[in-house]
C-alpha cells in the first residue's frame, strides 16, 4: 500500500488530478452549507457580471440565478449520475465478461456478439431516445448512462479472465471440485479488480460527459441543477452574458480532466511493471 | 468470390443487428409511462382518439404481444419508420432530406480528424519523451476532457460573434442564393467551425491510439531487423512503424464511427446544421418520438454500412486480413 502511494505521488499529473478531484468532491460535499439557499432560487438581478456585486463572484444567470451556487449544487449531481452509472455499468460488464471469458464456446460468441451490438450502435443516440421515452428522471438517466456505457468492461473482465483461467491455482479449484461461480467470484474476479477500478475511475469521467451532454439538450431531471443544464440555459445568451455559459463548462472540464489523470495514475501505480516504458 | 461471400455474410450480420434494433425502439415504447400508442403518436399526450385509434388498428395493438413486435419490426425492416403527425410528413423522408447535410459534417470530422489525429500520434511517439510529446498528449487529453458542445459554444463566440471571421450558425447564407462553385464555397465556410468542433474530440482519441499503437509497433523483431540492417530512423519509421501502427487506429476509428453521430446531434444543435442531429434535437423538444426512434435506427444502418465499406477496403488493401479470416 505505501509502495503504491509512493509510486502514485511520484507522478505529478496525477497528484494534480486527485487534488482537483478532492476539491470538487469537498465542494459537492458542503454545497449545503456554502449555499444553503435552493440554486433554482432568483437572489438577485439577471445578468449581473461576474464580481459586479460582492457575493457573486460568477455573476447571475438569465433569471438572476446565483451561477456560483449553481456550480456547486451541480457538483454533487455530476459527481452522483457519474459514479452510480458508472457502477451500473460494472455491474452489467463485469459478469458478463466473467462468464464469456470463463465459459469460453459458444457462450463467449453469444455474449460477444451481444457486447458487439452494443459498441457499434450509436450510443449517445440510444441514451438520448433511452431518457426521452423513459421520461427525464434520475433514474432513467442512470439507466441510459449504464447501458450505452458497460462494452468496454466487458470486454476487459473478458480478457483478464480469459488469461486467468488457464493459471494453475484456478485448475486447482477445478480440481478439487470447486463450483464455478465460486470459483469465479472468489478466485479469478479479486485478481482483475486492478484494472476494474482503473476503467471505473476513467469511465466517471465519460459518464459526466455525457450525462452534461443529455441535460444540455433539456434531458436532465428537470428537478436537478446540473453543469450540462447551466450550459445550456445560458446558451441563448452568449454574445451579453457569456458567463453563464462559460463556468460550468470550465467545471465539467477540470472534473473529467482530474479524473483522467488520476485514473492513469492508478493505472500506472497499480501496474509498475507495464508503465516503466512510458516516460 | 471470396470477397462476395464476405460481403454476403457482413449484409447478413447487418441485417440482424437492425432488427435487434427495431426490436428495441419496439421495447422501449413500451417500457413508456403510459399508453403506446400516444409514444407513437409523438405529441406528448395530446393525439386526439381518432388518432389513436387509426395507430392501434395499424400497429395492432390489441393483438398480443409477439405479434406486435412482428408487425413494428416488419414495417422497421421495410424501411417504413412511421409517420410524424406533428410534421404532416413520413419518419423516412424527413431523415433523407437532412441526410446530406450530416454526412458531409461527420464525414469531413472523420478525415479531418484521423489525419490531424494520426499525423499527430506519430510525431508524439517519435520525439517519445521530449516536451513536445508532453505538449502534444496534455493538449490532447484536454480536449478529449472538454465536453463538445461547450467547445462548439466558445468557438462559436470567439471566431464568429467577436471576431466575425466565420459563419454563426446555418448551413449556407439564407438568401443568398448562390449557385455552383460560390455554394460549395458558402457552404464551405459554414461547414469549418462545427467541423473543426467535432473533429477535436475524435482527434484527440486518435493521437492517444495512434501514439500507443506506434510505441508497440516500435517494440516488434521486425523493426529491431530493420534497424540491424542499417536502415536510417527515417525510413523505419516511415515504412516499418507508421505503416503497420496506423492499421489497427483505422480499424478502432472506423468502429466507433457511431460516436460521431452522436457528436453530430450537440454539434449541429449549437451551429443549427440542418442534419439528422439537429433533427432529433428539434424532435426531443416536441416530443416527437418517431422522429427520435428513426433516426437512432438509420444512423445505426449508416454505421453498419461504414463498417463494411472500411472492412471491404481493408481486404483489398491487405490482403493478409483475408487469407487470416
Amino acid at each position: 500500500m505505501i509502495a503504491f502511494l509512493k509510486r502514485f505521488s511520484r507522478n505529478p499529473a496525477a497528484v494534480v488530478g486527485l487534488v482537483i478531484l478532492v476539491l470538487v468532491v469537498a465542494f459537492a460535499i458542503l454545497a449545503p452549507l456554502l449555499y444553503p439557499n435552493s440554486p433554482w432560487k432568483p437572489v438577485q438581478r439577471p445578468f449581473l457580471a461576474p464580481f459586479a456585486q460582492a457575493g457573486f463572484p460568477m455573476g447571475t444567470d438569465t433569471l438572476g440565478r446565483d451561477v456560483a451556487a449553481g456550480l456547486v449544487h451541480g457538483a454533487r449531481v455530476s459527481l452522483q449520475i457519474g459514479v452510480v452509472s458508472t457502477i451500473v455499468a460494472l455491474l452489467i460488464g463485469v459478469p458478463l465478461g466473467a462468464i464469456a471469458g470463463y465459459s469460453g464456446g459458444w457462450v463467449d460468441d453469444l455474449l460477444m456478439r451481444f457486447t458487439e451490438f452494443f459498441q457499434t450502435i450509436p450510443s449517445f443516440a440510444l441514451a438520448i431516445v433511452m431518457v426521452a421515452i423513459l421520461q427525464p428522471q434520475l433514474g432513467s438517466i442512470i439507466l441510459a448512462i449504464g447501458v450505452v456505457s458497460w462494452p468496454p468492461v466487458a470486454r476487459l473482465v473478458r480478457g483478464e479472465v480469459l488469461s486467468l483461467r488457464s493459471r494453475e491455482y484456478v485448475q486447482a479449484a477445478i480440481t478439487i471440485g470447486q463450483s464455478t461461480p465460486r470459483i469465479i467470484f472468489s478466485q479469478i474476479l479479486p485478481n482483475t479488480i486492478a484494472p476494474i477500478i482503473v476503467i471505473g475511475s476513467l469511465m466517471v469521467g465519460t459518464a459526466i460527459l455525457l450525462e452534461s451532454s443529455l441535460s444540455f439538450l433539456g434531458l436532465g431531471d428537470p428537478n436537478l441543477m446540473s453543469w450540462g443544464y447551466m450550459v445550456g440555459a445560458g446558451r441563448t445568451r452568449l454574445l451579453d452574458s457569456w458567463w453563464i455559459s462559460f463556468f460550468p463548462g470550465i467545471a465539467i472540464f477540470l472534473t473529467v480532466l482530474a479524473l483522467n489523470l488520476a485514473g492513469e495514475g492508478l493505472n500506472d501505480a497499480l501496474n509498475p511493471r507495464l508503465s516503466r516504458g512510458r516516460k | 468470390m471470396n470477397l462476395i461471400m464476405f460481403l454476403l455474410g457482413r449484409v447478413a450480420k447487418g441485417v440482424v443487428v437492425l432488427m435487434a434494433i427495431a426490436i428495441l425502439n419496439f421495447l422501449l415504447i413500451h417500457a413508456a409511462p403510459g399508453d403506446p400508442a400516444q409514444v407513437m403518436a409523438g405529441q406528448g399526450g395530446a393525439a386526439d382518439e381518432e388518432l389513436l385509434q387509426q395507430l392501434r388498428v395499424q400497429y395492432g395493438l390489441d393483438k398480443p404481444f409477439l405479434t406486435q413486435l412482428g408487425i413494428y419490426a416488419g414495417s422497421y425492416l421495410q424501411f417504413d419508420l412511421g409517420f410524424s403527425y406533428r410534421q404532416q410528413q413520413s419518419v423516412l423522408s424527413l431523415i433523407m432530406d437532412r441526410l446530406p447535410a450530416t454526412l458531409l459534417l461527420t464525414g469531413s470530422a472523420f478525415v479531418i480528424s484521423l489525419l490531424v489525429g494520426t499525423l499527430m500520434g506519430m510525431l508524439a511517439a517519435r520525439r517519445q519523451g521530449h516536451w513536445s510529446d508532453g505538449a502534444i498528449t496534455t493538449v490532447s487529453l484536454m480536449f478529449y476532457a472538454t465536453p463538445l458542445f461547450w467547445i462548439a459554444l466558445m468557438s462559436q463566440i470567439i471566431f464568429s460573434l467577436k471576431l466575425g471571421w466565420l459563419p454563426n450558425v446555418g448551413y449556407e447564407t439564407i438568401g443568398a442564393n448562390l449557385s455552383g462553385f460560390a455554394r460549395m464555397l458558402d457552404i464551405g465556410r459554414h461547414l469549418i467551425l462545427p467541423a473543426m468542433t467535432l473533429g477535436l474530440f475524435f482527434t484527440a482519441v486518435y493521437v492517444r491510439m495512434m501514439r500507443a499503437s506506434m510505441l508497440q509497433v516500435a517494440g516488434s523483431d521486425f523493426v529491431k531487423t530493420a534497424r540491424a540492417k542499417g536502415l536510417s530512423e527515417g525510413v523505419i519509421l516511415r515504412h516499418h512503424i507508421a505503416r503497420n501502427a496506423i492499421l489497427p487506429v483505422v480499424t478502432l476509428a472506423g468502429l466507433q464511427a457511431g460516436q460521431l453521430v452522436g457528436g453530430a446531434v450537440l454539434t449541429e444543435t449549437v451551429f443549427a446544421w440542418p442534419g439528422i442531429g439537429r433533427l432529433m434535437f428539434d424532435a426531443l423538444t416536441q416530443r416527437d418520438y418517431p422522429i427520435l426512434l428513426g433516426v437512432f435506427f438509420i444512423s445505426s444502418a449508416l454505421v453498419i454500412g461504414f463498417n463494411i465499406l472500411t472492412e471491404l477496403v481493408y481486404r483489398i488493401v491487405d490482403p493478409r486480413i483475408g487469407a487470416q479470416g
